[in-house]
């Protein structure tokens, strides 16, 4: 793990960067049958596997397949008391790139958030304008996470594809506690397709950090 | 054992490790999660003996659990929203028989409008009936309340319902510290009714009661609750002193002390609360909070006591008394007998409503510069009732209108 988590920020730096602020906070948007709160919920325990407190809970909207669906997650090294939805997310992941155009997917988002958006365009293909002019450019990233799953578990289910993705672009949480979290949650081979879905978009979205972080530094 | 668990997951952990022997309930949105698991552990055989009977009705869910309780099992179910209203009248004799049913109420909001989502409004409404009422802060307080809950019930002869915000935690993941058999074995000993029905030796129980003797009983019955006041917090001590957790009791007060404003509320909002209250602190403003766990009985005592320095008071509401204010906040101000401390009320979080630390906060700014109304609605988009209510002036002037000419 130490060889991957070089390549990106680790916690401690973000943790200076943020002050004393420990929180980290995930709004998850797609459409019912995606397993948006699924997503939420593995989250939470990976990062409870981690150590740290974790919440996660769903938008309470009532549930039909196909409409917009939001979850959150928030993780901590401090009690978690609040019980209100994540308006500032530091991190925001789009299930369904449908919703771009419908949902206001990036209320709240800071400059330094993280966007990760399941599509097989580019970000700059996304037609988003100069709406992130202020943001950071390497937080921004797309993964095929519906094509993946679909070569993975032979069914456009992203969830947990995205996860993997997510580790790889924020280094908020392990590769190991996402892997771990997955293969308990869908158990036999459901959980091992899933686990491969998760590697398969970790290290895309891994190698995609490394070519910004290139480019970058050129 | 701390795990990372759906809200539902733990509840229904916990209730099994209580042995219910009879478990009815129908399902209903937000409750579902946890009579689903505790049905599955009843036809796994984890939880047994057992009977996990499916109704038609919450009507008669309630109606079963009074006849099981009636011949001596230890009864359960839960419901919410519409099934609790739906199976009110049975509420009320469970409490008129004093049996000791647990029930859990995921609370969320009554129609109409039809909404699935979180308010105090349906325990509001059987508030009267003759229940314990005990309302969690947190996951691990549902849990743990669950326990205390039948060990009350079962002590004093009284239905205890714990009162679990619905989504908000029902159906929020997060670490909760389950408790063993072993632990709840300890705590919670085999039920022993007062008294029961028997084929064997026949007696009538609910039977009528005439003007001569209904008084005393209702008497009664309030006397039940005013011992109710005594055990509940001997109890979460008896608890803590076993698990080292702050779990239940009758009111709990954070920061109170030297604060000139307190906020009073009830539920899962205390922790949003609480951070809200940790951020004015920061600001040198000198407010607190203070939760109410016990509803009914009402802890008159222990509210003006932890209120008793307070300049003002500040009553955050999830249900409202449409046509007169707010509910929890009558109680407050009966328990607090006092025309020196300002009271206010906000409603909030109505029908899901969220309630934002960032709002809270300006409650809490708005109370300290004495600019708070005595009735406000958190977050109100005041433009909509204008135009709804101009809306509703001109087409009763269009109606009007018609009929005169």
């Amino acid at each position: 793990m130490g060889s991957r988590r070089g390549t990106f920020a680790t916690r401690e730096i973000i943790a200076q960067a943020k002050g004393n602020r420990t929180v980290f906070q995930i709004r998850i948007h797609g459409r019912g049958g995606q397993g948006v709160v699924t997503a939420a919920e593995i989250l939470s325990f990976a990062a409870f596997d981690e150590g740290r407190h974790a919440q996660a809970f769903p938008s309470f909207g009532s549930e039909r397949t196909g409409a917009p669906v939001v979850s959150f997650c928030r993780f901590d090294d401090r009690v978690i008391r609040t019980r209100e939805p994540v308006m500032e997310p530091d991190a925001v992941i789009i299930q369904d790139v449908t919703l771009i155009h419908q949902v206001d997917l990036f209320s709240g988002l800071s400059p330094e958030g993280y966007v990760l958006i399941n599509t097989s365009n580019s970000f700059s293909d996304l037609g988003f304008g100069d709406f992130f002019d202020q943001y950071q450019l390497e937080h921004l990233m797309t993964c095929p996470a519906t094509d993946i799953a679909l070569e993975h578990l032979g069914r456009p289910l992203p969830n947990a594809a995205l996860l993997g993705g997510f580790a790889a672009l924020t280094g908020e949480i392990t590769y190991d506690a996402i892997d771990k979290a997955v293969r308990e949650h869908f158990t036999g081979p459901v959980g091992e397709r899933n686990a491969a879905a998760v590697k398969a978009a970790f290290d895309y979205v891994a190698s995609k950090v490394k070519e910004t972080a290139r480019a970058s530094t050129n | 054992m701390l795990r990372q668990i759906e809200g539902s997951q733990a509840i229904a952990h916990t209730v099994a490790l209580c042995r219910p022997e009879v478990v009815c309930a129908y399902p209903i949105s937000p409750q579902t999660h946890i009579i689903e698991a505790v049905g599955a552990m009843v036809k796994a055989g984890t939880l047994a003996p057992c009977e996990f009977i499916n109704v038609e009705s919450e009507f008669a869910a309630m109606s079963v659990a009074i006849g099981a309780s009636a011949t001596g099992a230890r009864a359960y179910t839960a419901t919410a929203s519409q099934g609790l209203l739906f199976m009110m009248e049975a509420v009320y004799n469970a409490a008129g028989l004093g049996l000791p049913i647990v029930m859990t109420l995921a609370n969320r909001a009554i129609g109409a409008p039809i909404n699935i989502w979180n308010d105090h409004s349906d325990a509001m409404a059987v508030r009267d009936s003759g229940w314990i009422q005990l309302f969690a802060e947190s996951n691990q307080e549902a849990s743990d309340l669950h326990v205390q809950a039948f060990r009350l019930a079962e002590e004093l002869s009284v239905p205890v319902m714990v009162c679990v915000d619905g989504f908000i935690l029902t159906h929020a993941v997060e670490g909760v510290d389950l408790l063993d058999q072993s632990f709840v074995d300890s705590f919670l000993p085999p039920y022993e009714p007062r008294q029961m029905l028997d084929t064997k030796a026949p007696v009538s129980i609910g039977a009528m009661v005439g003007p001569e003797a209904f008084e005393e009983v209702r008497y009664l019955a309030h006397l039940r609750q005013l011992d109710a006041l005594k055990r509940i917090p001997e109890i979460a001590r008896e608890f803590f002193e076993a698990t080292g957790r702050d779990s239940g009791g009758l009111v709990r007060p954070y920061r109170t002390e030297d604060a000139e404003t307190v906020v009073v509320a009830m539920g899962s909002v205390l922790g949003t609360l609480k951070d809200a209250v940790d951020a004015r602190r920061d600001l040198g403003e000198l407010v607190g909070v203070l939760g109410v766990t016990s509803f009914r009985p009402f802890p008159s005592e222990a509210v003006r006591d932890a209120l008793a320095h307070a300049r003002q008071v500040v009553v955050i509401e999830k249900a409202f008394n449409v046509g007169a204010g707010g509910v929890l906040s009558t109680d407050i101000a009966i328990a607090l007998h006092s025309e020196q401390t300002l009271l206010r009320t906000v409603v909030a979080g109505l029908g899901g409503r969220a309630i934002t630390r960032r709002s809270l906060e300006k409650v809490l700014v708005d109370a300290s510069r004495d600019e708070l109304a005595a009735l406000t609605f958190l977050d109100l988009d005041q433009g909509a009732v204008d135009r709804e209510r101009a809306l509703m002036q001109t087409s009763r002037g269009a109606v009007s209108g018609k009929a005169s000419a």
